[in-house]
């Protein structure tokens, strides 16, 4: 702030042409920090994809062996499952709870603020802090879920329930993003559609199947699109809740990575494994944006 | 009648749809809240305890006393007030230089900054720790700031914004004989008052908030930022729950009072950032 306070040199007269100081001066913090912390590190992980580097160390150049690796490597097929299954566990409860909580929340009258705010708090907590409740919460023995429930349940060490377990979590922590984003959808569509709707004799469900729903399509496209990139991205929750266990169930792609460069200290390995996941959000973006966008036609 | 009778109903039915959504969202954070007020000894009594009896305060005192949790609230304190400040201004220059200055490579430039967007930085994560540890910055406040610094979605918001107001303030402050640091500052950034504060609460969220890159920085227990300091906490008070329960409101409460406080800059705030609103 200081910086920006501090009276700034005059220039001359203004001319056509190009005045390039101002532009250096405005632009090359902001760049300086782009080029080092982000595009030099994104070079770095595709050239270390193809070495045997350790964390420290960088080792030799050995072509497409890490991939070579990679493609019969059962571990990471398996990582990769775990990621999928965890996303076909979130995604549509994510984008379909997000939205009946924002068309009630909405219709909600004297609880509408209370009721965003209650389902927006748990996103702005640390990660940490979910995990830490919900272990408390889910906790086999003194938990209260079990002791209403008269159930013994160890939720995040059983090989089936753990994941599902790790997605409650998840849905929990994270819809609030999603109720927001559906929130304004409804904002954008007018009164007056409704209104007119009511006098055609429209009732509930058809209000719903023929206005909110094609009228809330974008938002719905967008916060499927943002939710499989976000689910797919999951490291942290599952890392804190389960560690990947019991028995690597719960291993997803980033745990994987995650283990191999900074447990095993092999960052050629986990560099190619970042590279192979970027390539399949990517495509994942692509295809969901083509299947959305031939839905909407 | 019929009609309006039906929709009576559903209006019943949709309040108590939402009132028990409510009660689901509400009540792991006031279980947790529960616990932290009661005695130690009733945290974990068999059959459950519902209500604390007598109601106290002694595991907030005693996690805010003893132990490291002080020392984390000040780490995410300073990281996340620098990297807020800096990520404002290092876009707001970058996007003011976008919006109102003409030179030749700006769109591709514009377009090159926001490639950001499409990478994920957990890909950059293993090339950013051996960047940190080339600079020596490992286990450091500086290593936890410098790469939270990049913000494309705030250049484009800021861009999107300074694009709106009229040619004629830069160009008439320009005759004035103002440089564009002068003419940004005492313009741009008055006008774009509201947006600033959106993007500073959500930046200052996100930044308190960041789990994965601090996690992998830093681990000496000193240089911990909140989030990854309660990841040591079972750990450290081992079976003690209502203390590990205070730890957690108390990790969880400055973000949750940020929310309350400015609830209608947060949501504006998110909203911006996932490109919905300008």
């Amino acid at each position: 702030m200081t910086a920006l306070q501090r009276p700034a040199q005059r220039h001359g007269p203004r001319r056509a042409s190009t005045v390039w100081g101002p532009v250096f001066f405005l632009l090359l913090p902001f760049l300086a920090v782009y080029l080092l912390f982000f595009v030099w590190p994104a070079l770095q992980t595709l050239w270390l994809s193809f070495t045997t580097s350790g964390l420290t160390e960088t080792g030799p150049w050995t072509g497409l062996s890490n991939f070579r690796t990679l493609i019969g490597d059962a571990s990471f097929w398996s990582a990769l499952g775990h990621t999928v299954f965890f996303a076909v566990l979130t995604v549509i409860p994510l984008t379909a709870i997000g939205m009946l909580m924002a068309i009630l929340t909405r219709s909600g009258g004297r609880l509408r603020r209370v009721a965003q705010a209650v389902f927006f708090i748990p996103y702005v907590l640390p990660v940490s802090v979910a995990t830490l409740i919900w272990q408390w919460v889910l906790n086999p023995n003194l938990g209260v879920v079990n002791a209403a429930t008269g159930s013994q349940i160890a939720w995040f060490s059983d090989p089936t329930l753990a994941m599902p377990a790790v997605a409650a979590v998840t849905v929990w922590w994270t819809i609030g993003f999603n109720m927001l984003l559906f929130l304004a959808g409804l904002q954008n569509i007018p009164q007056e559609t409704y209104e007119a709707a009511a006098l055609d004799g429209a009732q509930g469900g058809q209000v719903f199947r023929y206005i909110t729903w094609p009228a809330l399509w974008p938002t719905t496209a967008l916060v499927l699109t943002l939710q499989l990139v976000g689910s797919f991205k999951i490291f942290s929750q599952v890392y804190l809740l389960t560690g990947g266990g019991p028995f690597d169930s719960t291993r997803v792609v980033l745990e994987y990575m995650y283990d191999t460069a900074f447990t095993n200290t092999d960052a050629g390995y986990a560099s190619a494994i970042a590279v192979a996941f970027f390539v399949v959000i990517l495509l994942l973006t692509l295809l969901q944006n083509t299947l959305l966008n031939r839905g909407r036609a | 009648m019929i009609a309006s009778r039906r929709s009576v109903w559903m209006m019943v039915l949709a309040t108590m749809a939402l009132l028990l959504m409510m009660a689901v969202w509400a009540a792991p954070l006031l279980w947790a809240l529960i616990t932290a007020l009661k005695p130690e000894l009733q945290a974990a009594a068999q059959p459950i305890v519902w209500l604390p009896n007598p109601v106290t305060l002694e595991n907030f005192a005693a996690v805010l006393t003893s132990g490291n949790l002080p020392r984390w609230y000040a780490n995410s304190v300073v990281t996340s007030l620098i990297i807020t400040a800096a990520t404002l201004i290092l876009s707001a220059m970058a996007a003011y230089a976008f919006s109102q200055l003409t030179f030749p490579g700006r769109n591709a430039l514009f377009w090159f900054s926001l490639a950001g967007f499409m990478l994920p930085f957990e890909a950059l994560l293993v090339p950013l720790y051996k960047l940190m540890n080339n600079l020596h910055a490992i286990n450091t406040l500086a290593g936890i700031i410098l790469p939270q610094l990049v913000s494309p979605i705030a250049i484009f918001v800021f861009r999107q914004f300074f694009d709106q107001i009229p040619k004629e303030f830069r160009e008439a402050a320009v005759m004035d004989g103002a440089t564009e640091l002068r003419i940004m500052w005492s313009v741009f950034v008055p006008l774009s008052a509201n947006i600033i504060w959106a993007l500073a609460i959500v930046t200052f969220i996100g930044a308190w908030n960041n789990f994965l890159w601090p996690f992998i920085v830093v681990n000496s227990t000193e240089q911990m930022t909140i989030p990854v300091g309660l990841t040591q906490v079972q750990s450290a008070y081992g079976l003690r729950y209502a203390q590990t329960m205070a730890v957690a409101i108390l990790g969880g409460l400055p973000v949750i009072l940020a929310y309350l406080l400015f609830q209608r800059r947060v949501t504006e705030g998110f909203l911006s950032a996932s490109g919905l609103k300008g």
